[in-house]
């Protein structure tokens, strides 16, 4: 055992397979003097890895989770870890075929081959015990495989002592984190006392306690996962080492299935979701076996054995093989299904990297080490950031809602654009009550109740007929509603109010906010008080951390909007790079002001009937914010849009919002004023103007020049992520993104019309797959109606030689191939291309 | 013939046993429950010779409500009918849980040829409820049996003595308890756990008994805790692991 050293550079907790990938690539990009502590024995310190079933299904709708899981089975076998098995998904229902064919879809738009579609006799040529009368067909990938976890652990634990980077200490407990001025400056332990300014908590299930040391919120909570080993398995006889067979996923069931050896591993979703408090966990001597595996309970799982009996009766059913090993192994389940990685947004170097599959593992650790060394992670983990939480999504009552929630739905056929049932009305905006009335259909966007079309609109629907678009196929009419297409008609022919009070608002303030929004910023913010600038913020590598908007309101305050989504996350990146000296700080205005849109031809004439202050064009131009009288609100309004119409942000105090709303609606009545909803807001209307959107077009992965974004010249000032865009404006862009239109969105095999949603592959019309010079696939980034312009829209970044209006593609969506045309290249919007309607 | 085996439910044990704040108990709230490896045997015995000679066999316990998942367990073994005497409480020792049994079996106007029993319980460790029960049945008994034949209407049991093997052979109906080794169990089959789960449990109900023996209290003895030490890594630790495997006997020298 090696004496626990005093001081670190960064303290590792936890030696299972996050741990170890973490410890391990700090160590490959420089670092020294790390330490690594468990509290249990090595090589398998008692957490999830031990227990993992240790395959690897290559295939998520989740372009983020897909790369870490790529990245995670190059290094598995660049450690000779990986065994490679192949593995089906197998389709018991009809809707079931089809979400095979979309998971083939997102194989192609990630790059994933060999995979195809399998029929039932095809499946059973490759699994001859399946009972292949029970399943319609399979989605199989021969990448799949199995990893030795623990062999992994130990190989990278080897190097990076090899390097001499490293002092292991195993069996050592941490006891607590020592913070001063919300900066992590030790770990104490049952061994001694260590100084760190950083802090990896890498402990799986233990990871909320590891946080709550800190101060910090893990918002995870562990969960059972049953599996049951089977044998000895006399079709197996003869099998050599540790898989032949592909693992086979009984999706329709929550179920997998694998041969093990001579054993055959049934593992199950499709249980009740039995969590378990942190504090529940067993300590490592009280556990009878491992503290993460608990004792099983044999009747939640009765139901699996018997959907195991009928896909593989030749195995199940032998009375000869027994239940060799059964356990209620414990995996960390989080309230949005996502891991939770980053720098913690309440204490400075405490870095999360928990909720972490044996399938991204070394993923993951590789992403965190280079975002710890240089803030430039290659991969865009943003979808996993610990900071995207808000408070109320940190409470108890959250996580264990939504991860119980979201438990069933691991193997499920979930929707993009499906809905939380548990713990929603959280987030009220003063409109609320009113769009009630109205028959507002609300979605959830960070716990905002926001209105995604109105009831109260459907009349609109025969104002428009056709023009709709609408949907006869289910998939895409789910979650969606004819009346979206009908307000975005109105609101382009009249007058629209957009409820908007999602927007995170974040003010800066102070002596030196000026330099710091100017460092924050691609675009020039030494602006005259009430300009509004809308900006990209890069990190240090030139990607697309963030697009906002920010009002200039006095010299020393600047006022940023972001996103719902990724107000939080924004926030975080601000604060951590806010001076030291106090001279600029940040204060969080979002739950203080409430935002209406107004927007559409007649936005004018409605403000204007509500104001006596000058509206017009030349006294209150495009980009321009500033304070109005409306009624007798005090109004400030901002003229900028995301939908490409005249028109306004309306910010209020939340509590005057009601008296706000009344007042546009009377004067919005003479001019046939609607409320429209979110869908307009963030797909119809934006994707006509080819308005990118974070998340979609905008991640760390592309940069501005391929977003289109580059704008005519670059300010003097410093700012982060200069040089590297200097750099990519002096390189031709790998990629170009480009908005396309579907020529026909006829499917060949009946007369119906589907419309695709988002993720899918471009392809040539023959079907070949878009690759451009960084070996990125072209995909779908957005996709939606264009009521005005009478097409469906997609975008997607495409290689240089195919970004050319008129090009002809296509794109695969359920199995079938839609021919596509480039519309516009770059940023060029569709409708109103002069953008004549925004700055009349 | 129709045997009947007696199981007592009780924790898996394998972590440190801690015990609960009044010390009467062991606390279980991180372990699950089995039945001791003795009547695991007694089990699967009880199987092999219904599988032998015909008849059917019978899994009875005293204990909880939740004891049904040992006779379950037991029944997905082979076992074919199950018996829960409902007891909750304290005051079941070996005597009163014996008394309990027996009236079970009079009652139950089934004429068992062979009762078996573990050799005693994972937790308490009497060694009392299956001698009582033969007492009280007026039954011939072999106790700590790891052989059992079943020849001619009569029981051969064996059964290690010092230096040797003590055989008896007694006529039924008899009651053996029988110690672990005697057989390997079977695991149980996923069609015989189905099986199980929907097989009928007869309950019995009864109120707890006038305690006989009065626990005090429960105490941990001083345990010893288990040593890990790594021999060497891959080739390099061959020569240290043979010279361990010599020292506690099972290499020849």
């Amino acid at each position: 055992m090696n004496a626990l050293p005093d001081r670190a550079s960064v303290v590792v907790i936890g030696a299972g397979i996050v741990g170890n990938s973490v410890a391990y690539h700090l160590a490959r990009l420089g670092w020294r003097d790390i330490v690594q502590l468990d509290k249990g024995p090595l090589p398998n310190p008692g957490g999830s890895t031990g227990h993992a079933s240790n395959f690897i299904f290559l295939v998520d709708h989740s372009k983020e989770m897909t790369e870490i899981t790529l990245d995670s089975v190059r290094q598995y076998k660049e450690l000779g870890v990986f065994t490679e098995s192949g593995g089906i998904e197998v389709a018991r229902t009809p809707e079931r075929m089809e979400e095979l064919k979309r998971r083939m879809a997102s194989a192609k738009s990630w790059g994933i081959e060999p995979a195809e579609l399998l029929t039932p006799s095809e499946v059973k040529e490759l699994v001859p015990f399946i009972d292949e009368t029970v399943i319609l067909g399979g989605f199989s990938c021969p990448g799949i495989g199995v990893v030795d976890s623990l062999r992994a652990g130990t190989l990278m634990r080897e190097e990076a002592e090899r390097l001499g980077a490293i002092t292991i200490n195993a069996k050592t407990e941490v006891l607590g984190i020592d913070v001063e001025d919300g900066r992590v400056r030790g770990v104490r332990t049952d061994a001694g006392d260590i100084r760190t300014d950083v802090i990896a908590v890498c402990c799986g299930v233990w990871s909320p306690r590891i946080g709550r040391m800190a101060g910090a919120t893990i918002p995870l909570t562990p969960a059972v996962h049953q599996m049951i080993d089977v044998g000895p398995v006399p079709l197996f006889e003869k099998t050599v080492g540790e898989i032949e067979y592909p693992i086979v996923r009984d999706v329709d069931t929550n179920m997998y299935e694998r041969q093990h050896g001579s054993e055959f591993e049934i593992g199950s979703y499709a249980h009740r979701p039995i969590l378990i408090e942190p504090d529940g966990i067993p300590s490592i001597e009280q556990a009878a076996q491992s503290p993460t595996e608990l004792p099983f309970t044999k009747d939640d799982f009765d139901p699996q054995m018997e959907a195991a009996l009928e896909l593989f009766p030749d195995i199940v059913g032998d009375e000869r093989v027994g239940v060799k090993y059964a356990v209620n192994g414990l995996i960390s389940l989080t309230p949005d299904g996502m891991p939770i990685v980053g720098e913690t947004p309440e204490v400075r170097g405490l870095w999360s990297v928990a909720a972490i599959w044996v399938k991204e593992g070394p993923g993951f650790g590789r992403t965190v080490a280079e975002w710890m060394t240089d803030g430039c992670p290659e991969i865009d983990p943003h979808a996993s950031d610990a900071a995207r939480f808000y408070d109320h999504q940190r409470t108890k009552r959250h996580i264990l809602a939504r991860s119980a929630e979201g438990y069933n739905k691991t193997y499920g056929i979930v929707h993009p654009m499906e809905q939380w049932e548990s713990n929603r009305d959280v987030r009220l905006s003063p409109f609320n009550g009113r769009e009630r009335d109205l028959g507002a259909v609300f979605y959830e966007t960070a716990g905002w109740e926001r209105p995604f079309w109105y009831g109260s609109n459907e009349g609109l629907l025969d104002e428009y007929g056709d023009r709709v678009m609408p949907r006869e196929a289910e998939w895409e009419a789910r979650w969606w509603s004819p009346i979206i297409n009908a307000e975005h008609l109105a609101m382009r022919d009249r007058v629209a109010m957009v409820d908007l009070s999602a927007f995170a608002i974040l003010d800066i303030a102070g002596p030196a906010a000026l330099d710091f929004t100017q460092r924050m910023a691609v675009k020039q913010m030494d602006v005259p008080v009430g300009r509004v600038v809308y900006t990209p913020l890069l990190n240090p590598a030139g990607g697309v951390k963030a697009d906002l908007t920010i009002m200039r309101l006095s010299d020393e305050r600047f006022r940023v909007v972001t996103g719902g989504f990724s107000g939080m996350a924004d926030r975080k990146w601000f604060v951590s790079h806010l001076p030291e000296d106090g001279s600029a700080q940040l204060d969080d205005q979002t739950s203080a002001w409430c935002t209406l849109g107004l927007w559409g031809p007649k936005a004018r004439d409605v403000l204007g009937a509500a104001t006596g202050d000058d509206v017009s064009n030349e006294g209150f131009p495009f980009a321009t914010c500033r304070w109005i009288e409306v009624d007798t609100l005090n109004v400030l309004a901002s003229r900028i849009s995301y939908v490409g119409e005249l028109g306004w942000e309306l910010y209020v105090p939340m509590e005057q919002g009601g008296r706000l709303w009344d007042v546009l609606w009377e004067a919005g009545r003479p001019h046939g004023v609607v409320p429209v909803g979110i869908g307009v807001y963030a797909t119809t209307a934006r994707l006509e103007k080819c308005y990118r959107a974070h998340g979609n077009e905008l991640e760390l992965e592309f940069d501005l020049v391929e977003a289109g974004m580059a704008g005519p010249a670059v300010k003097d000032e410093d700012f982060i992520g200069r040089d590297a865009y200097l750099k990519q404006r002096a390189e031709e862009p790998a990629a170009v993104l480009c908005t396309l239109t579907v020529d026909d969105p006829t499917s060949a095999s009946g007369v119906k019309q589907r419309y695709m949603l988002g993720r899918e592959p471009i392809l040539t019309r023959n079907g070949e797959p878009l690759v451009d010079a960084k070996g990125r696939r072209s995909y779908v980034t957005s996709a939606g109606s264009g009521p005005s312009v009478g097409k469906h829209i997609l975008m997607a970044y495409l290689p240089p030689d195919r970004a050319k209006a008129g090009e002809e593609l296509a794109v695969e969506y359920f199995g079938e191939r839609y021919p596509v045309t480039v519309a516009a290249v770059g940023s060029t919007p569709l409708f109103d291309p002069s953008n004549e309607r925004l700055k009349r | 013939m129709d045997v009947l085996v007696c199981v007592k439910r009780v924790p898996v044990t394998g972590g440190r046993i801690s015990l609960t704040d009044d010390e009467q108990d062991i606390d279980t709230r991180y372990l699950g429950f089995t039945v001791s490896p003795h009547e695991e045997c007694a089990v699967e015995e009880a199987v092999r010779l219904v599988e032998a000679h015909g008849g059917s066999s019978t899994v009875l316990t005293l204990g909880p409500a939740v004891a049904e998942e040992q006779l379950r367990d037991a029944m997905s073994m082979g076992a074919n009918r199950a018996v829960l005497i409902e007891a909750e409480g304290p005051g079941w020792d070996g005597g009163a849980t014996a008394a309990a049994i027996a009236r079970a079996i009079g009652d139950a106007g089934v004429e068992y040829d062979l009762l078996l029993f573990g050799n005693e319980s994972a937790d308490a460790g009497g060694y009392q409820v299956g001698i009582r029960v033969a007492h009280l049945l007026d039954l011939p008994c072999v106790t700590g049996v790891k052989h059992l034949e079943i020849r001619d209407g009569k029981a051969v049991a064996r059964r290690e003595g010092p230096g040797g093997f003590e055989i008896y052979e007694v006529p039924l109906p008899a009651v053996i308890t029988v110690k672990e080794g005697i057989n390997l169990p079977r695991y149980p089959s996923i069609p015989g756990r189905l099986r199980a789960k929907k097989a009928p449990v007869e309950r019995l109900h009864l109120d707890a008994p006038q305690p006989g023996l009065e626990k005090i209290r429960l105490r941990l003895p001083q345990g010893r805790d288990k040593q890990v030490e790594i021999l060497g890594d891959g080739a390099a630790g061959v020569e240290r692991a043979v010279e361990v495997l010599r020292q506690i006997g099972v290499m020849p020298p």
